[in-house]
């Protein structure tokens, strides 16, 4: 073989998989942030619908949403999570084939479910659109995950499993949870596409928000601070700041993050006792989450530098301040009196793109830019586009949140406000009207977001076409 | 003795079994009991005793089918809360009861849209098909896409038997044999009972599609009738002004 000199390293560890599942993360980045900069366009000029079905605001913002959570997120989550589990425990990921199952299984679902969104077939429940066929397809996959982690922890040549293993433990067990008890559905034909959910109205909308909070608690959140547990001490050079505060914080979020997904139905026709419940949980959480921000940003002390000459770092640290925002924000609008306003809104969209493109997205960037030259043995194609990559995706996060501020609390303020004679002081419609400015600028802002997505991927794909060269200087050198 | 950390973290099985027992506790609580405690779903009544929220038509569920298919629900609640300028805008707030035969409930969490848990009656079929067909040819600052398509589209019914035999299954009171078919008679009256005859959907289909001219095509049974036919009955099922506002508010 060619890399004989090299074989230790590439047969102690299977890259092969992690280099597969990132390329994907960066296709579904692409594909999936490109759609939501669409239907954001549709928002603010409804003419882009163009009376074709499958293009319309209701049938792509599933591709949207989908595209960027399991597409983009879930791609990252299990390259990421597979690179880390194997160096962490200094052993080859279990499971050679197994693991290109999981592979080709998860990308096969994330596909087939975003055609049957343009399609119109969907199970008309958020971030858990895919009908029953589909979520088989990702059941086998999830169980397949659990076994292959479950196995390299169990073969670990480290007596300690590290940190960010329990994270993505915990993330591969509630998600399990979470997918099959809000997916319980009976189809209507097994040669159908059509199923009807076992709950109906309150029970269902439980089940669902249950789910649908804790798709971003375990989902966004447990696993991607997985990735922040890993990625920044690596990228920092220095141990995570106290292992004490990752204990407190890895046990606290895990327990209070099931219990928070009612403060998306306060108000509604659910018995209050639950949504006072999830309120009070929702502040609760607000301290393991920060604990976990504090104990990340902490781990750069003594190397604050790196913010000025390591954009990789100020990726990873710009997206811990974001987490720490919206995980502020949060629990601000799950109190009653400000969800009354909130609610319904726009703020809401702009509170879930905060944590979605600062937190998620932000580690995700610093956390590849760090795991792919390094799995392609290496070097960035070029560091100042990184810089470029980050300016962009900063002015846009902010833009966009911004813009979504004034249209979700001024549409807020607009509904509930009187006029001297206790009437309605204004009409929907004068909403909507309202809301086209901000509209056009959050368009604006996912253009943004997208031009440095596109950055990347060029950056990602010069690195890899680098890499060739460099194998090949390798390789006659070594036969030289 | 003093527990150590370490012992959870040198054991992947105890990490597990952990982990799983720490986020199913969340769930346990809070979802569990609503499926056991009376009073999470309202008990309605009409003046003759009957249940007021029925399931849907077959027409009806039909149009809430194309309803999901085309995610309104992205874009309008059916969720009324109970403040002062949502009764003013929208109605009454909405019953648990109200929803109790939707699978999947479509409360939704986002209003671009008007909220239209009551919809049902605000306006004429006329309207709703022509806002449906162009939302800017009736309300000029719509943001709403159009749907011409549903006008277009055939109904396609010839699973309706087989769709209310599955919602059966999950729980909605269609009826199959004589016995289901009298518990209803007793539970919704007479009239009512039959339209939730599975045997019979076809035919009280197309005899509510006909009655109703809901796309005011009679020659044609399109997507449109049933999405308006469905829309025409959200919120309406339940006379609030028979009813003292104390005996829903015990529930929440």
């Amino acid at each position: 073989m060619a890399h004989s000199t090299t074989a230790g390293s590439v047969e102690q560890y299977n890259y092969d998989i992690v280099k597969k599942f990132a390329i994907m993360a960066i296709f579904w980045g692409v594909a999936g942030m490109t759609a939501g900069t669409y239907i954001a366009s549709e928002l603010a000029w409804p003419f882009l619908n163009f009376d074709i079905a499958q293009i319309t605001f209701g049938r792509l913002r599933p591709l949207h949403t989908s595209g960027v959570i399991f597409g983009f997120g879930g791609n990252a989550l299990f390259a990421t999570s597979y690179y880390i589990v194997q160096r962490t425990c200094q052993t080859r990921l279990w499971g050679t084939g197994l693991a290109n199952f999981t592979f080709w299984g998860w990308n096969l679902a994330v596909t087939l479910g975003g055609i049957g969104y343009l399609m119109g077939i969907t199970q008309g429940r958020e971030y858990a659109e895919p009908e029953w066929y589909v979520d088989l397809i990702i059941l086998f996959v999830w169980v397949a995950y659990f076994l292959i982690y479950t196995m390299t922890l169990l073969k670990r040549n480290q007596p300690h499993i590290y940190v960010a293993n329990w994270f993505f433990m915990s993330f591969i067990l509630a998600v399990a949870l979470l997918h099959i008890f809000n997916n319980l559905a009976v189809p209507v034909s097994f040669f159908g596409v059509k199923s009807y959910s076992l709950f109906s109205g309150a029970q269902d909308a439980m089940t669902q928000w249950w789910y649908g909070h804790n798709a971003v608690g375990f989902f966004l959140t447990a696993a991607f601070l997985g990735m922040m547990y890993y990625f920044v001490p690596k990228q920092a050079g220095r141990p995570v700041y106290s292992y004490r505060l990752s204990i407190i914080h890895f046990w606290a979020l895990s327990f209070m993050y099931m219990w928070v997904g009612t403060h998306h139905l306060h108000w509604t026709a659910i018995p209050d006792w639950t949504s006072s419940l999830a309120a009070a949980f929702s502040i609760m959480l607000l301290m393991p989450s920060w604990g976990g921000m504090i104990n990340g940003i902490m781990t750069l002390s003594g190397a604050w530098d790196k913010l000025r000459s390591d954009p990789i770092m100020m990726f990873l640290i710009t997206s811990l301040s974001f987490y720490g925002m919206s995980t502020f924000e949060g629990p601000m609008m799950s109190l009653k009196s400000v969800n009354a306003l909130s609610h319904y809104t726009d703020w809401t969209v702009g509170h879930v793109h905060s944590g979605a493109l600062g937190w998620v997205a932000m580690v995700t960037f610093g956390s590849l830019y760090h795991m792919m030259p390094k799995i392609w043995n290496t070097t960035i194609y070029s560091i100042r586009l990184i810089y470029v990559h980050f300016f962009l995706a900063t002015i846009g996060i902010l833009l966009y949140i911004t813009a979504l501020w004034v249209s979700g609390i001024g549409q807020g303020l607009m509904l509930r406000a009187f006029d001297e004679y206790g009437n309605l002081a204004y009409s929907f419609i004068e909403t909507v009207v309202f809301m086209h400015g901000p509209l056009v600028a959050r368009a604006v802002a996912g253009m943004f977001f997208v031009t440095g997505m596109l950055v990347m991927t060029f950056n990602i794909w010069m690195t890899i076409a680098k890499r060739e060269t460099v194998s090949d200087v390798a390789t006659s050198a070594a036969k030289a | 003795m003093l527990f150590k950390h370490e012992s959870i973290e040198t054991n992947a099985a105890l990490l597990i079994v952990l982990t799983l027992a720490a986020i199913s506790i969340g769930g346990l609580v809070e979802i569990v009991p609503l499926h056991f405690i009376e009073g999470t779903v309202e008990d309605v009544k009409t003046g003759d005793g009957k249940d007021a929220v029925r399931p849907y038509t077959p027409l009806e569920q039909l149009g809430r089918d194309v309803y999901t298919r085309e995610g309104c629900y992205l874009c309008h609640s059916q969720m009324i809360r109970p403040f002062r300028d949502e009764a003013l805008r929208y109605g009454h707030y909405s019953l648990a009861a109200e929803s109790q035969y939707d699978h999947p409930f479509q409360w939704g969490s986002k209003r671009t849209g008007p909220d239209l848990a009551r919809v049902g009656g605000k306006y004429s079929s006329a309207w709703h098909v022509k806002h449906l067909t162009a939302p800017r040819s009736v309300v000029p600052e719509s943001i709403m896409p159009n749907y011409p398509w549903l006008s277009e589209n055939k109904l396609d019914y010839s699973d309706i038997e087989a769709k209310m035999a599955t919602l059966k299954a999950v729980g909605v009171p269609y009826s199959l044999t004589d016995i289901e078919y009298k518990a209803n008679v007793e539970k919704f009256g007479e009239a009512v009972a039959k339209k939730l005859d599975i045997h019979k959907a076809e035919k009280n289909l197309m005899s509510q599609a006909k009655l109703g001219n809901y796309d005011g095509n009679p020659d044609k049974l399109s997507e449109m009738d049933a999405l308006v036919a469905y829309l025409q009955v959200l919120g309406t099922m339940v006379d609030f002004s028979a009813h003292d506002e104390a005996e829903f508010v015990k529930f929440r």
